[in-house]
């Protein structure tokens, strides 16, 4: 750590590494491409301070995750990770509509088969819940900002809360 | 609008400086500095939404946003500082994993959706055999990133 070698991030920005660097433990100095990346879309004194918002124990993933979302935005300096948020928002969607039309399928067999499909017609009950529990549990993806336009061909998802886009950035 | 006769008799500021002020975007405003007429970011963060600025202000910093916005033609800006805002908002929202937190659930959601229509269309193969043999698995497995 901070003793003779200093981290990755205490080289890039030349200064003294001390052992109570906030970086040391996860910039290590073999790998100076993690913190230069990092350095570059976010700045250091800004990963810093979230670092120091964050309790010890969860300083490793951050760092992991922004290193991920550095990563992507140096590959795709434009949508970054929300390229891919878009494309799996998408896959979301229609696996979804694929869900509504098998599940509408079921209920036509149902509907014209005999009685002792009973048993089955609740075991297609609990399916349609688990089904709303899906479409209905997705908090995070619901309160999102619309993510409109962006890199796929149909966005759904994305179409179905513009207002709350709105309420979200007032 | 006279403007002489109304600063000759109060202590409010310029009209030319009031007037400035409400031309200044969001950024601007937050950094408390002069909206020049040529600013970057004023396109893409309005005074109406001071919010989204201060989110990516706060996670990526003015000067790297500015910096990545003028790297890029002009046609891209605009995706490009949406795309921001929104990893800064969901970086705010759980500081821990941010937008690839929003992978992990979206990755979840698919898995649990694919299984679904798996079951659910084996439910169809099973009491409906006249229609042919149609593999619950079919069209399922497109690969998450």
């Amino acid at each position: 750590m901070g003793g003779n070698s200093p981290c990755a991030s205490c080289k890039l920005l030349r200064r003294r590494c001390t052992k109570d660097c906030i970086f040391a433990p996860f910039f290590p100095s073999e790998d100076p491409h993690k913190f230069a990346i990092v350095h570059k879309v976010f700045g250091a004194s800004n990963v810093s301070k979230m670092l120091q918002e964050l309790p010890v124990h969860q300083r490793a993933d951050a760092v992991n995750s922004l290193v991920y979302e550095a990563n992507a935005r140096m590959r795709d300096p434009v949508y970054g990770c929300v390229g891919a948020i878009s494309y799996l928002q998408n896959q979301v969607s229609q696996l979804q509509m694929q869900l509504a039309v098998a599940q509408a399928e079921i209920l036509c067999i149902q509907m014209q088969q005999e009685p002792p499909l009973m048993a089955d017609h609740q075991q297609q009950i609990d399916s349609d819940d688990k089904s709303n529990y899906l479409m209905h549990n997705s908090n995070m993806i619901s309160g999102m900002p619309s993510l409109m336009n962006f890199a796929s061909p149909s966005n759904n998802v994305a179409t179905q809360e513009p207002l709350k886009r709105e309420s979200l950035w007032t | 609008m006279s403007t002489s006769s109304h600063n000759s008799n109060n202590t409010s500021p310029s009209p030319i400086i009031n007037e400035s002020n409400q031309r200044r975007c969001a950024a601007c405003k937050y950094l408390r500095k002069r909206c020049s007429r040529d600013c970057v970011l004023s396109p893409y963060f309005p005074a109406s939404l001071p919010h989204r600025f201060a989110c990516v202000h706060k996670i990526f910093g003015a000067s790297n946003v500015a910096r990545t916005l003028q790297q890029l033609p002009v046609h891209q800006r605009a995706q490009a500082a949406e795309a921001m805002s929104a990893e800064a908002y969901w970086r705010v929202q759980d500081p821990v994993y941010g937008s690839v937190g929003v992978i992990n659930l979206l990755q979840q959601h698919i898995y649990m959706n694919q299984r679904e229509l798996a079951r659910t269309r084996a439910h169809i193969a099973i009491h409906s055999p006249t229609r042919g043999p149609c593999s619950p698995w079919a069209g399922l497995w497109t690969s998450p990133i």
